[in-house]
């Protein structure tokens, strides 16, 4: 038993990694993806060589464990959004 | 804000049938997490369908492996926010997020599968991670 979310993107409800064009990668629960970007619930965001950090090293981190969010909500407008993964599969 | 408890209260019977112990306030969590000898098993519950939806069904599916925590509990995330809080205070180190499942061995956290171990997998998948700590940690029950 659940709760059902019609009309949402297949991510909804999933955490997802969101890859920019940009230094910034971002870890959330995805509410939708639509013409105007991700919409992101609970993000943490990291920027490539932060705390000694790639964007890789912190993805690898981030999936063993979670994330500490910093931002309650934040919309990744789809213009710099490289790539979209599932952080359960990696 | 909280839901419904009409609305809650199906998904506390899908753990509670299969043998969880609810615990509603943060002293119920002090008493739960106070017995720090054998396993423990703690599942943050959920509402979300997303993936509390498969957690629920996948722990009752891992409980009936031979080999199982010693106590086994829930706290609901949303629902019950001082239980809750206090049951994360226990595992401060990780980040919150629910529904998640941590596993203790003689009061140590030694496995922990977060939201997004759950989301978009099944209930039998996430009963194999389960019954696979499961193994690993807790002893065959001795027969009668």
């Amino acid at each position: 038993m659940g709760t059902f979310h019609q009309g949402k993107s297949e991510l909804h409800g999933i955490t997802v990694v969101v890859d920019t064009d940009g230094p910034e990668i971002f870890v959330g629960r995805c509410d939708d993806v639509d013409d105007r970007g991700v919409f992101l619930h609970d993000v943490d965001v990291h920027r490539d060589g932060e705390n000694g950090r790639s964007k890789e090293d912190y993805v690898k981190r981030a999936a063993q464990l979670g994330v500490w969010k910093k931002h309650d909500h934040l919309v990744i407008p789809n213009d710099r959004v490289v790539s979209i993964r599932r952080l359960g599969e990696i | 804000m909280p839901y419904s408890e009409l609305m809650v209260k199906p998904m506390r019977e899908e753990l509670t049938s299969a043998g969880v112990k609810e615990l509603r306030t943060a002293a119920d969590v002090d008493a739960f997490m106070a017995e720090k000898s054998g396993t423990a098993l703690l599942v943050v519950n959920s509402v979300c369908g997303c993936a509390a939806g498969m957690a629920r069904p996948g722990i009752r599916l891992a409980l009936q492996n031979e080999r199982r925590p010693d106590r086994i509990a829930s706290v609901f995330a949303g629902q019950d926010l001082e239980a809750t809080a206090r049951a994360r205070g226990y595992i401060s180190d990780v980040p919150p997020s629910s529904p998640s499942i941590a596993f203790f061995k003689d009061g140590e956290l030694v496995h922990f599968i977060p939201r997004h171990r759950i989301e978009g997998r099944d209930a039998h998948a996430v009963a194999g991670d389960l019954t696979t700590v499961f193994n690993e940690n807790c002893l065959v029950p001795a027969t009668a």
